[in-house]
């Protein structure tokens, strides 16, 4: 099987990769941020190609965020759920796609999203990472209980 | 109550609560049965931010147990002020303490202090989150006034910030009680409480209201709340407000006789002093209510410790 089973046009603007890891079906625009979340920031030297807003079916425009020489975990992958619910994750080796994921919600996150509550006892100089419980529609500070439903991904920590 | 810490009134069960105004009411019946009941340990005191009738109550309810507390002082006269953290002072103040309490103005300080140690942590105030100590007193006093059983309650001021009004909230539910909610919309209860009052079960007994004449009449208890100046930022606005919200005899001319007023205090003026030598008035038999419960949370905790080992 092919990295890509049909690719297009649209497809073929971002290269293939050799080993490494496929996201695709994330909502449009919110690329950058599937990179923040699962801490990449191509200062190890990744190669990362980034596909923003291409035609897609199932979410009319999509983007595909492609990591050379990196599996994700799956535990990174579900991280993703939070701003990229509809994403698959595939697994390449040697050009083939050897595994293929839905992301899963988590029940907690850690270390991803910072509080906005300015009150909250993680936004000041503790040794304390944030955590997060994930809700049906939203996430909750484990510390001091504020709710998010929108805006998200504007909390991922960099 | 078999916790290591009490952080939140979310955490206390019907059943906790229950055991805990249970054991108060044995000691307020006889102080004298458990004076010696916890000698030679010591209670550490850690108060980022100024209280008394909280911070008396604590060290007055473990001397009575027979013990003593240790006490951080001022933040101003302590290692805080050099920068130390929190997580650090709560880890080496539990090398000198069985327990510790902490009040601290920011919301879940003592969800992550407690993460620190291995002594119970009490909390006595983390920003506009929880009071629980608070809480079990509040309860104590209502079922000596009026029962917890059937109870319509009328929580009225700064349902915002009011960290004793949220744990109260989420304690009520238990008991099932009619919870109207009486503030200025820009003080209403944080939708996150209002989520989790839902959540409990409880959200079926849970109004909001902007004003008190409408349920006054049907309320068993009233529990006001300072509505705090300094959360307007303009003068005007506030004084529009809290005047809203102030209650004398001419207020309560629609209210049951049996009416039981109470607040956590301190107040300003937003209860009329005219009411302090009515039958409404309770809030200071509320205060005087902190020692026996505190002893008894105390007594409770400490007890817990000693069952682990």
């Amino acid at each position: 099987m092919s990295e890509e089973s049909t690719p297009d046009d649209h497809e073929l603007r971002v290269s293939k990769i050799r080993d490494g890891t496929v996201i695709d079906h994330v909502r449009g625009g919110q690329a950058l941020n599937v990179l923040a979340i699962v801490g990449i920031d191509g200062s190890e030297g990744e190669e990362v190609s980034v596909g923003m807003n291409v035609p897609s079916d199932r979410l009319a425009r999509k983007d595909i965020v492609k990591v050379e020489g990196r599996e994700l975990s799956q535990d990174e992958v579900d991280v993703l759920s939070l701003i990229a619910p509809d994403a698959t994750i595939n697994i390449v080796r040697e050009f083939e796609v050897e595994e293929k994921h839905r992301v899963e919600p988590p029940e907690t996150v850690e270390g991803v999203l910072s509080c906005p509550n300015p009150g909250c006892i993680t936004t000041g100089d503790e040794p304390v990472d944030s955590r997060f419980e994930v809700l049906e529609d939203g996430v909750r500070c484990d510390f001091c209980g504020t709710i998010v439903r929108e805006g998200i991904a504007d909390l991922i920590e960099t | 109550m078999r916790h290591d810490h009490l952080i939140t009134s979310k955490q206390l069960s019907r059943d906790d609560v229950e055991a805990v105004l249970d054991r108060a009411a044995e000691i307020d019946a006889d102080p004298a049965a458990v004076a010696d009941r916890h000698a030679g340990r010591l209670l550490g005191l850690l108060f980022f931010e100024p209280s008394t009738r909280t911070k008396m109550s604590f060290e007055t309810a473990m001397k009575r147990l027979g013990g003593d507390v240790v006490d951080m002082g001022s933040v101003e006269s302590s290692s805080v002020k050099k920068g130390e953290t929190l997580a650090d002072t709560v880890r080496v103040i539990e090398g000198y303490a069985d327990a510790l309490v902490l009040r601290h103005p920011r919301q879940g300080a003592a969800t992550m202090a407690s993460e620190f140690v291995d002594v119970p942590l009490l909390n006595a105030g983390d920003g506009a989150g929880h009071h629980p100590t608070q809480t079990l007193l509040d309860l104590y006093t209502i079922r000596q006034n009026a029962g917890l059983e059937d109870l319509t309650i009328g929580i009225m001021g700064d349902l915002k910030y009011g960290r004793t009004v949220h744990s109260l909230a989420y304690a009520l539910a238990n008991f099932d009680a009619h919870q109207h909610f009486i503030s200025p919309e820009s003080l209403q209860l944080p939708r996150e409480v209002v989520f989790d009052l839902h959540q409990q079960g409880g959200g079926g007994q849970i109004r909001e209201h902007d004003s008190l004449s409408e349920v006054l009449p049907s309320l068993d208890v009233l529990y006001v709340t300072r509505i705090q100046r300094e959360r307007f930022p303009d003068e005007s606005e506030y004084q529009k407000v809290a005047g809203e919200y102030r209650i004398d005899t001419e207020t309560l001319e629609t209210a049951s006789d049996d009416l039981t007023v109470m607040h956590p205090l301190p107040r300003v003026d937003e209860i009329a002093p005219e009411i302090d030598d009515t039958d409404y008035a309770a809030y200071f038999e509320q205060a005087h209510n902190g020692v026996p419960v505190r002893m008894a949370i105390l007594d409770l905790l400490l007890e817990g410790g000693e069952n682990d080992e």
